[in-house]
């Protein structure tokens, strides 16, 4: 028989080692996250997926998962303050909606959608961030970075070839690619790394292809983030 | 929703937008009627009413703010209206118009008057009547208080509905899947 | 001559000589980074070439790290790099002014680098010299005690392009002010005593650091002679001095517990990130009784089962580099470092020296385990905690300076001697670092129990508003309070006392303070990044006149949300200077509401400068006036 713990009144069935997150998806249950992704090292950094266990406020991508422990997640008091964190992201980068690729793809929005985020609510930073298109096949537009390290994981760990880190501090903290010049195109990437799927939001776009389903039609315009927890947690 | 005593008075206005949020409103279709029972129209396009009544309840602005008159008609909006409603991304973070934000304003002064291609002895207008550019383009509650905010470039008219419904009948206005969008 | 224009074989050479010198080691890409830029004034694009050649990592990681910490610099910074060390307290010694005297006096521009090259001038957060500010790094070389006089020398000595090692040997001269003295400050121990002394407690087994075969290698659990230095330490009621207060004999026998994997070994690693403003009892520590800490870190070792030992000296601290390594020296030739340390066969120890380079968020323990690999500093997820899996993977203590030098007089005396002193809950004693508005700053070691007033009146502190105790992240204790002591069961403290008399105005000490905590965060986690900004920003907006209750709500509201959700505890801390200004000093606040309703934060009419100057208008339609300005 397999242990459980208790997520929002739910007894949740989990492995040893699963974190909460991984037991909470597998049970089909969508608790938001931005820089969680099943396939990689959890990172613990967006702090979306931030639940309450025993009260106490943590990161469910980084927890693991204990016999009888009662995490709360699904509550106004923890939606709010995850909203608060989606609109820090939105004023953080330059993410104009409408004219993004990604819109109706990207998991921020999603998110934001799922949490009933209506405006960022914060003023805006309105960072100059310049876009790199020097790479025959792929546009990295940075405004919409959101710092989830993702590629630089998947370029890490899976294509072997750390295309993608993390540079600066604080606030000034950006994506940088591996080529003295600072430019995509002087380094190996190509559209088959797995770096080039994993973005959650439209900073690294594939040339050409632009607009291929019309928005309104999009993954996300057909049904909410907390469904793809079906997907995801296989 | 029961008919009210006292229509609301509800005034609109775009600044820095491109009037879509004023078509979509438009969308509502026949529904235009229905509300009617509910609001009066105070200063807006559709009335071409100038200045708004010191007793409106609410106002509707859709555009950010990308120059000094902008300011003074979001400051009229904010003192004459008891709510003042945000319509579509450009109010809501700049938008379009905000996508020069990265950009020194005199680098875009002279690009667009001075230095480009089939411009002979330009110059950049100074007429009074010429309302400035600020720096940066801003959404409006980086200015004002703003109360509500109706996401959407433009938002459907089924969403502008939601909202207006909601707020009509005492409800805090929210947008289910569908109906919430920012694009 | 502009080094700014080093030949790329001449950037290589250096490269090459201090990538060999750390064993071509990428977990000294910190330390590598320093010595390369001491060298070149800065980190050149060539550099990071070479060391991307020769210490086999790509150059996405070493730009990682060189963009991380404030000391480093990618771009060319000049050949005098100034810091302005900016705490409130080098503010209220007049910071300011000294900065601008010496812009204007060699025409340079505040945070910019001056057109030949030669010099930049800035702003850094807290150097640790609060008891004789203002103070200013130069190449990361501590000056203190400035003054007009010596800023127009100091720039006089720049424009001549005199070399910093010509510069005079005053100007770096930094005084210890000890001011009262107890068991660690008036220690004469003499190097070895304590560690003899551990030895003599246990019974003969007690020669064996471990076993036969070697220290590293598993500690059989009966072996009395660490076990009974263990037990010392439990008895002593040792709490860690860096401001958390976690049991130290808890700590250490986790590590000593925890499973060691072949080939791996224990790690001691004492804390010297002395970032946290007000705070510069570890300086003196180790300025003055470096034999102290250092033995006090190999008694640790001997009862944990450690073999290798790392000290994290903050950048700041550089100049200390050269004594501390001295002292090392020293004891390694007393055979009270190395190998079979005074003749216990096994008992192998040895310490080297990290310096940081800039980032307060290394004193978080895993975030100076990060940086001590040679990463970016960044807080690790926990569990696991680095008793069990810390630099490098291996069991790892990490104590502050203070906390060992406590250890190794336990070690001499006994832990029952040791608990004797101080209060029920607080054994033994604190040093504190006074600063700000008194007569005598310096440092005062008290047993614990102490109560404010009574540190207030031995330092000469008149009119006392308000004190800050443990710096930003700790309390601010206000007149009413002055009889609360300090101690784990009332105040505790990692050491930072900061002196605020009646004329301060409270918010700016906050202001100051959120304006550190903006700079010092990491950048990981999302509510500490942009939280951290966005309390500034509405600071900032209230120190400007454009607060309103508004704004206030948005402040309370952030705090909240940074408390709850951040990553580490800078970001859980970020706060409370403002919430315990808020709740101490309301009026502070209520004064700088200057606007009932809702303003925005950037002033209107600037922001149609631009078009302004670019139109050549100035009627009246060209401005835009403030909302109390009357027209609307």
């Amino acid at each position: 028989m397999s242990q459980t713990f208790m997520l929002d009144g739910k007894a949740i069935p989990f492995e040893e080692g699963q974190t909460i997150i991984q037991a909470a998806s597998k049970a089909g249950v969508f608790i938001p996250h931005l820089c969680y992704h099943p396939d990689f090292k959890p990172h613990g950094s967006c702090k979306l997926c931030t639940v309450k266990v025993n009260g106490r406020q943590t990161a469910s991508c980084t927890m693991r998962a204990m016999a009888g422990m009662v995490v709360e997640s699904d509550t106004e008091e923890i939606n709010a303050e995850r909203r608060a964190l989606t609109q820090m992201l939105f004023v953080e980068g330059n993410h104009f909606c409408p004219s993004c690729e990604q819109s109706g793809n990207c998991q921020l929005q999603a998110t934001a959608y799922h949490l009933g985020m209506m405006s960022p609510h914060y003023d805006h930073f309105f960072p100059s961030r310049p876009v790199d298109a020097s790479h025959p096949e792929v546009l990295l537009d940075f405004n919409r970075c959101i710092l989830c390290s993702l590629c630089v994981r998947a370029s890490r760990d899976v294509d072997g070839k750390n295309v993608f880190a993390l540079s600066g501090r604080g606030i000034g903290t950006h994506l940088i690619v591996n080529a003295k010049s600072g430019q995509l195109a002087d380094t190996d990437f190509t559209l088959a790394d797995k770096a080039a799927q994993v973005c959650p939001v439209g900073v690294i776009l594939r040339k050409r292809k632009g607009f291929a389903v019309p928005i309104g039609e999009r993954k996300y315009d057909k049904a909410p983030i907390s469904a793809s927890v079906e997907t995801e947690g296989r | 929703m029961n008919a009210p005593t006292k229509k609301l008075k509800v005034a609109t206005t775009s600044l820095a937008g491109c009037f879509g949020c004023h078509m979509s409103f438009l969308d509502i279709d026949e529904r235009l009627f229905t509300l009617l029972d509910y609001i009066e129209f105070d200063r807006s396009p559709l009335t071409d009413i100038k200045e708004c009544s010191p007793d409106c309840d609410i106002g509707i602005v859709e555009g950010g703010l990308c120059n000094a008159e902008n300011v003074h008609v979001l400051r009229e909006f904010r003192k004459n209206c008891k709510i003042l409603i945000a319509i579509g991304a450009c109010a809501i973070n700049g938008g379009l118009p905000a996508q020069r934000n990265h950009l020194p304003l005199s680098t875009i002064l002279e690009e667009v008057y001075h230095t480009s291609p089939g411009l002979a002895n330009g110059m950049i207008p100074n007429d009074p009547e010429l309302p400035l550019p600020l720096n940066k383009v801003h959404p409006i509650h980086e200015v004002v208080k703003v109360d509500y905010f109706m996401p959407g470039c433009p938002p459907s008219g089924d969403a502008i509905w939601k909202v207006l419904t909601d707020l009509l009948a005492g409800r805090e206005p929210t947008l289910e899947h569908g109906l919430m969008h920012y694009d | 001559m502009a080094l700014n224009d080093m030949h790329t074989e001449a950037v290589a050479g250096i490269v090459d000589r201090v990538v060999t010198r750390y064993r071509r080691d990428p977990t000294c890409m910190v330390q590598i980074l320093r010595e390369v830029q001491e060298a070149c004034d800065w980190i050149p694009p060539e550099a990071i070439d070479r060391m991307q050649a020769t210490l086999g990592v790509p150059r996405t990681k070493i730009e990682g790290v060189a963009g991380f910490y404030s000391f480093f610099y990618t771009q060319p910074r000049g050949k005098y790099r100034v810091l302005f060390s900016d705490n409130i307290t080098d503010r209220m010694l007049g910071n300011k002014a000294m900065m601008d005297r010496l812009c204007s006096s060699l025409w340079v521009e505040r945070g910019k680098v001056s057109e030949d090259g030669l010099v930049s001038i800035g702003k850094t957060a807290c150097t640790g010299m609060c008891d004789q500010g203002p103070a200013m790094l130069v190449n990361n070389y501590a000056v203190a005690g400035l003054t007009a006089a010596r800023i127009d020398e100091i720039a006089e000595l720049i424009r001549n392009k005199v070399p910093l090692s010509e510069w005079p040997a005053e100007y770096f001269r930094i005084e210890d002010n000890i001011r009262r003295a107890d068991i660690l400050l008036g220690s004469d121990l003499k190097p070895g005593d304590a560690l003899l002394a551990a030895r003599a407690r246990a019974p003969s087994d007690g020669l064996m650091a471990s076993n036969m075969r070697s220290w590293r290698e598993g500690l059989p659990t009966g072996l009395s002679g660490p076990i009974s230095m263990l037990d010392e330490i439990k008895r002593s009621n040792l709490r860690g001095r860096g401001g958390a207060g976690f049991t130290t004999a808890l700590k250490w026998e986790a590590c000593r517990n925890a499973p060691l994997k072949a080939g791996l070994q224990r790690i001691v690693v004492c804390n010297a990130d002395e970032g946290e403003p007000g705070t510069f009892k570890d300086r003196v520590l180790l300025a003055k009784y470096a034999d102290l800490v250092f033995e006090g870190m190999t008694v640790a070792a001997y009862a944990v089962g450690a073999t290798r030992g790392f000290v994290y000296l903050r950048g700041e601290y550089r100049y200390m580099l050269d004594h501390l390594n001295a002292v090392l020296a020293h004891r390694r030739r007393e055979n009270l470092l190395g190998s079979n340390i005074l003749g216990i066969p096994g008992a192998d120890f040895d310490i080297e020296i990290h310096v940081g380079a800039g980032a307060y968020v290394c004193g978080e323990e895993s975030a100076l385990i990060e940086s001590l690999e040679g990463k970016r500093g960044t807080p690790r997820n926990r569990p696991p905690f680095p008793v069990t899996n810390g630099y490098l993977d291996q069991p790892t203590i990490v104590n502050n300076v203070e906390t060992f030098a406590a250890a190794a007089l336990i070690a001499l005396n006994g832990g029952d001697w040791y608990a004797g002193i101080g209060t029920r809950h607080s054994a033994g004693t604190k040093i504190l670092s006074v600063s700000g508005d008194c007569e005598r700053p310096g440092l005062y070691e008290y047993p614990f129990g102490v109560s404010i007033r009574q540190v207030l009146e031995d330092c000469g502190a008149q009119d006392t508003q308000a004190v800050q105790v443990s710096g930003p992240s700790g309390i601010c204790v206000a007149a009413d309070e002055f009889d609360r002591i300090i101690g784990f069961e009332d105040i505790p403290t990692a050491g930072a006392f900061t002196v605020f008399n009646a004329t301060r105005d409270m918010f700016q000490v906050a202001r100051n303070y959120v304006h550190f905590f903006q700079h010092e965060s990491c950048g990981f986690c999302t509510p500490c990044r942009v939280g951290t900004s966005l309390l500034k920003n509405l600071m900032d907006k209230l120190a400007n006149g454009a607060g309103s209750p508004y704004d206030f709500a948005e402040i309370e509201k952030l705090n909240q949300l940074l408390q709850s959700m951040s990553h580490c505890g800078l970001g859980h801390t970020a706060c409370n200077p403002v919430l315990d200004t808020i709740a101490k000093f309301r009026p502070a606040y209520d004064k700088r509401m200057m606007q009932q309703d809702f303003t925005p934060a950037f002033d209107l009419d600037r922001a149609l400068a631009a078009a302004r100057q670019m139109t050549g208008r100035d009627d009246a339609a060209a401005h835009l006036t403030t909302e109390t300005g009357g027209e609307a």
